[in-house]
């Protein structure tokens, strides 16, 4: 019997190519895609759910359906795409009825993949240059998102030690780029001159997003407990991530930066609090846990922003970022069920 | 090899148990590696050779002409595989670092990593500046990796901020160092412990007053009004006094200890952290006997 995946922020970037992945692995027998919003990927044979952002009908949901698995990919580590209000919705609310419904008695869960951040860990002057995943933040959270990260954290271990018989894979990401994803980080690559604090050239991590999703997939397939780093290979200064880009730097004055940071808000460009803190002392997590069960990167930290230039490059040239092929539901499904195509199964 | 469960609670025994995991090596591997498109030679330390270059060719005068440094005892220092420097600190703006690191750099040819407080990555450009040239924040993990996976020489100055923050009054006095931490991550990393005692820093830019109001404003270590000041004005806060330096690297000390171990012994370890801080002290008075000007040695 095939596994029943629960995958939860279904219209997130992550939760759909999760679904499409999860799709196209013949062990898989039901997809359940928790949502507010439609998918924005098209998926075949996931069933779309929509919820509250809270998850409060999720415990029905999992009993009703049996999952053994849930991939929780509905944790934003955005925060400049929305309220501080609804992203502590979202993480913590959200994570703590999933796990909730994931822990109540009649539960068939046997497998819980988290998609966690390097955010975490923050980012400060006395961290040692590679955090592992042992290491204990020296400096208390500041932002909503490294508060309500530390707290789902919090939630999926309390629930590690409770279902023993559960396996747990925590997996927390760096700073994730690639040709499709959008995040505050991308969106400074974009801008004319990429932002940088004056006097500040830190070291930070990338890693792509073929390699999240692949990253994922391994813990789902291999089945390894624990607490994971996931980033590419090596630390790239910030200057040398612009010149990679092809740009010049604009620097922030060191003092009053947030200031600076809410003068250029104004003009469209979001940099978040979380990011002002990387763009000073940056961040380099271990990935070595990880590398140890079997899993290989495709991509360095340099490669990945080589990737996503490409993409960038390519978008200036023909605009946007919608795939060039658009998926047509009712021309597919003429493809898949007309009388009048001629097929050649059963020959 | 099933990872650890992250899952027990956090005890402070297993917080500092966790410590010692922390560097796991990986198996040598003949997969392909990926693509790796490096524009600069920034390393993960944050160091660049290119800048080291640079560094050198600028500060070779002031290391030959301003402060004539001589070493004794250079070939105490192994040629290969990691060891732990250790040595006195003086000057409001520590000028022996430098020296020491530019020394090694240049007449061993081997890099030399500095500690440093987590203060200087706070300050803008000096942070950048000190990281391209070799400046690591003094933290255990750090100098573990530097050790121990990457075999590489450290300097330490185990006084921390104590050293370059006492007055000219107390000068050659060594400090408390630290709490023994170096010998501990000397011990786990399994490497040597070299000492090293330098004569000159201390009145190359001697702390007449220190003004702890003024520190506690700026949130620095210490603030300091040095003699340079009084005598070149502002520029005194970037000149140093040309005082004759000397360097005796003294016998390296190895424990007998097994590395990679989460803990060793407190007594064990402050035993020898003291015994090393008498010998530079002991070497620094030798040295202060012999000398017969601060300026010509």
């Amino acid at each position: 019997m095939g596994r029943r995946v629960l995958v939860t922020g279904l219209g997130t970037f992550w939760g759909g190519r999760l679904a499409q992945r999860l799709e196209a692995d013949p062990g898989v027998d039901v997809i359940i895609g928790l949502d507010r919003v439609d998918p924005m990927v098209k998926l075949e044979r996931t069933e779309f759910v929509r919820s509250d952002e809270n998850y409060s009908i999720l415990s029905r949901i999992v009993s009703a359906t049996r999952v053994d698995t849930i991939v929780h990919s509905f944790l934003v580590v955005d925060s400049t795409q929305m309220s501080s209000r609804t992203l502590h919705e979202i993480n913590v609310i959200g994570t703590m009825n999933l796990f909730a419904a994931a822990s109540s008695p009649a539960s068939t869960v046997r497998d819980v993949v988290v998609k966690s951040s390097a955010l975490v860990y923050g980012a400060s002057s006395k961290d040692p240059v590679w955090v592992t995943e042992d290491h204990s933040r020296r400096t208390t959270p500041r932002t909503a998102v490294e508060r309500s990260l530390v707290e789902v954290e919090g939630y999926v271990r309390d629930f590690a030690v409770d279902n023993p018989h559960v396996t747990v894979s925590m997996l927390r990401f760096s700073n994730v780029i690639g040709p499709d994803i959008s995040t505050p980080i991308t969106k400074a690559l974009e801008l004319p001159l990429v932002p940088s604090i004056a006097g500040f050239d830190p070291r930070i991590q990338f890693v792509h997003e073929d390699d999240v999703l692949r990253s994922m997939m391994f813990v789902l397939d291999e089945q390894v407990p624990g607490v994971f780093n996931v980033a590419g290979d090596g630390l790239l200064p910030w200057s040398e991530v612009a010149a990679l880009c092809g740009k010049r730097r604009l620097p922030l004055p060191f003092i009053g930066d947030r200031m600076a940071a809410g003068s250029l808000r104004r003009l469209g460009v979001d940099l978040p609090p979380e990011l002002l803190d990387l763009l000073r002392y940056g961040r380099g997590i271990d990935s070595r846990r990880l590398r140890q069960t079997g899993f290989r990167y495709e991509y360095t930290s340099a490669g990945a922003v080589e990737a996503f230039v490409k993409a960038e490059r390519l978008r200036a040239s023909i605009g946007g970022r919608e795939p060039a092929y658009e998926y047509r539901d009712d021309v597919e499904a003429f493809f898949k069920h007309s009388p009048a195509v001629v097929r050649d199964r059963g020959r | 090899m099933a990872p650890p469960q992250h899952d027990e609670p956090r005890t402070a025994a297993t917080v500092t148990a966790s410590r010692s995991l922390v560097p796991l090596p990986l198996p040598p591997t003949t997969e392909p590696r990926p693509r790796d498109p490096r524009l600069s030679d920034v390393d993960e330390w944050g160091r660049s050779e290119r800048v080291r270059e640079l560094a050198h060719r600028i500060y070779q005068p002031i290391y030959e002409r301003w402060f004539r440094a001589e070493w004794e005892g250079l070939d105490r220092i192994p040629s290969d595989g990691g060891a732990l420097l250790v040595a006195n600190h003086a000057a409001a703006i520590p000028s022996d670092a430098p020296v020491i690191m530019h020394g090694i750099e240049t007449e061993m040819g081997r890099p030399v990593y500095g500690l440093a407080d987590h203060f200087f990555r706070r300050v803008p450009g000096v942070g950048t500046l000190w990281a391209r040239n070799g400046g690591v924040v003094a933290h255990p993990d750090n100098a573990y990796r530097l050790l121990r996976e990457q075999g590489q020489l450290v300097l330490v100055f185990p006084e921390g901020t104590k050293g370059p923050a006492k007055s000219y009054a107390e000068r050659y006095r060594l400090r408390r160092f630290g709490r023994g931490g170096f010998v501990e991550i000397a011990m786990r990393a399994g490497v040597p412990i070299v000492p090293i005692a330098v004569v000159g820093a201390e009145e190359s830019m001697p702390t007449l007053v220190r003004i702890p109001a003024l520190a506690k404003l700026l949130r620095t270590p210490y603030f300091p009004i040095t003699a340079n000041l009084l005598a070149f004005g502002p520029l005194g806060a970037a000149v140093y006094f040309p005082a004759k330096f000397k360097l005796r690297v003294l016998e390296p000390v190895t424990f007998d200890v097994p590395p990679g171990q989460a803990r060793y012994s407190r007594s064990r370890i402050m035993e020898e952290s003291e015994g090393i801080r008498q010998r530079i002290q002991e070497a620094l008075y030798d040295m202060l006997c012999q000398r017969r000007s601060v300026w010509f040695g």
